[in-house]
């Protein structure tokens, strides 16, 4: 028995459902593994409460509002997001006795919608030809307006990468030897950030990759390239490498993850584990890591995981998958 | 000549195109020669110093120029140049 329960017996005992945040499992993807020598892992950041790695997010921005006063008792938080952190936010919220609105596009699958409100958020739609942008935009105006939110803001706030530096990156570093390369998606930066900077302190040879989707590409409400954001967070320079993925190549490696090594991940994963494994044929030795950040249950309704590539690919010109 | 492919956002500088040739050796002489053929693109590109535009990105091919040699990063005939604007996640 004790050869399959090599790490811990079981994920632990925890006094919260906040507390039990974190401590995912890294899974050896063998099917995908380009050559012998070269070993892929995926961080399973989909077994948080939530199903998506912004529980850690969430729970580091509002204990950390909390411990520097920044959050009175019942204060309405509000803050844009393209879904997950929303949800993250708004169950951590619903525990903690916050009131919490949230600033999203409109062409997000059902399923996120469902799920904010589901754990109590109000939701404000921004337009969703001008994407996470235009959230970004119409919220910090909202905040500028009424000074009665607090607004964690993700995209600056440096308690998003340091649940990286603290969390995930430290559990990688607990489960493996050395990590030759670590993948994330590239959103508001704090995977990539937090994550490169504990693992490139533990071996500066450590490739650091970025994964990020083509949103620039099928967003057609921007007036100029002025309209471009970049979140604070980020830090170009600690990045070795930065990949963009199409929609289209993101869901046939969703589906591919699913019928060959049997996760159930959400399209962002796709688009990442193809990055992963490109870096994993580059390599002549090592681990490669990548990182999960959803479950697939919220894009169920987007036929992704059911319908052939050619019937999605119409959809797949506005859908919004990260 | 390598290709540039042009975002909706820039396409009404380039007449409605959303793939132009352009010449150059390097990722700066392939935008600024884009920039000369197609002049209402310049300013959306380009900072006054002449660096790249902070809210743009550029990809040889699929990979971020700014990840590589920046404006110096060599192109080849076969290359693609793709120009995005930066956007939020999360």
């Amino acid at each position: 028995m004790d050869q399959f329960l090599q790490n811990r017996p079981c994920g632990g005992r925890y006094s919260d459902i906040i507390e039990a945040i974190g401590h995912t499992p890294l899974v050896e993807l063998k099917r995908l593994s380009p050559k012998p020598g070269v070993r892929i892992y995926a961080k399973l950041e989909s077994y948080n409460p939530t199903g998506s790695v912004k529980d850690r997010v969430a729970r580091s921005m509002i204990e950390d509002a909390e411990e520097r006063g920044l959050i009175r008792p019942g204060q309405t938080i509000l803050e844009p997001t393209s879904g997950n952190t929303g949800i993250s936010l708004a169950m951590i919220c619903s525990r903690k006795g916050y009131p919490i609105k949230v600033v999203m596009p409109d062409n997000v699958t059902e399923e996120r919608t469902q799920l904010l409100k589901m754990y109590g958020a109000e939701i404000v739609y921004s337009p969703g030809e001008q994407g996470s942008n235009g959230a970004v935009a119409m919220a910090l105006e909202m905040a500028a307006a009424d000074s009665s939110y607090y607004m964690p803001y993700q995209y600056g706030n440096e308690a998003n990468p340091r649940a990286h530096y603290e969390g995930t990156a430290v559990e990688i570093l607990d489960e493996l030897d050395e990590v030759t390369a670590f993948v994330g998606g590239l959103g508001t930066g704090g995977t990539l950030m937090g994550n490169g900077r504990r693992l490139k302190e533990a071996n500066p040879d450590t490739l650091l990759v970025a994964a990020e989707p083509m949103q620039g590409e099928l967003v057609q409400g921007l007036r100029s390239l002025e309209d471009g954001f970049i979140p604070p967070i980020i830090d170009l320079s600690l990045l070795d490498r930065k990949i963009f993925v199409s929609n289209r190549d993101a869901v046939v490696w969703t589906k591919k993850l699913l019928a060959e090594e049997g996760l159930f991940v959400g399209v962002s994963s796709g688009a990442i584990a193809r990055v992963a494994v490109r870096v994993a044929s580059e390599l002549d030795e090592g681990n490669v890591v990548f990182l999960v950040a959803d479950d697939g249950w919220k894009y169920l309704s987007s036929g992704v995981y059911t319908k052939p590539i050619e019937e999605l690919e119409e959809s797949l010109e506005t859908a919004s998958f990260w | 000549m390598s290709t540039v492919k042009i975002p909706p956002v820039l396409r009404s500088s380039t007449g409605g195109e959303k793939e132009v040739p352009a010449d150059g050796s390097n990722v700066g002489e392939v935008l600024r020669q884009l920039a000369t053929a197609h002049p209402d693109t310049e300013r959306q590109l380009f900072q006054e110093d002449g660096s790249l535009n902070r809210y743009v990105n550029v990809y040889l091919n699929d990979e971020d120029v700014r990840v590589l040699d920046g404006l110096d990063t060599p192109v080849k005939e076969s290359d693609t140049l793709v120009i995005l604007p930066a956007m939020a996640g999360g």
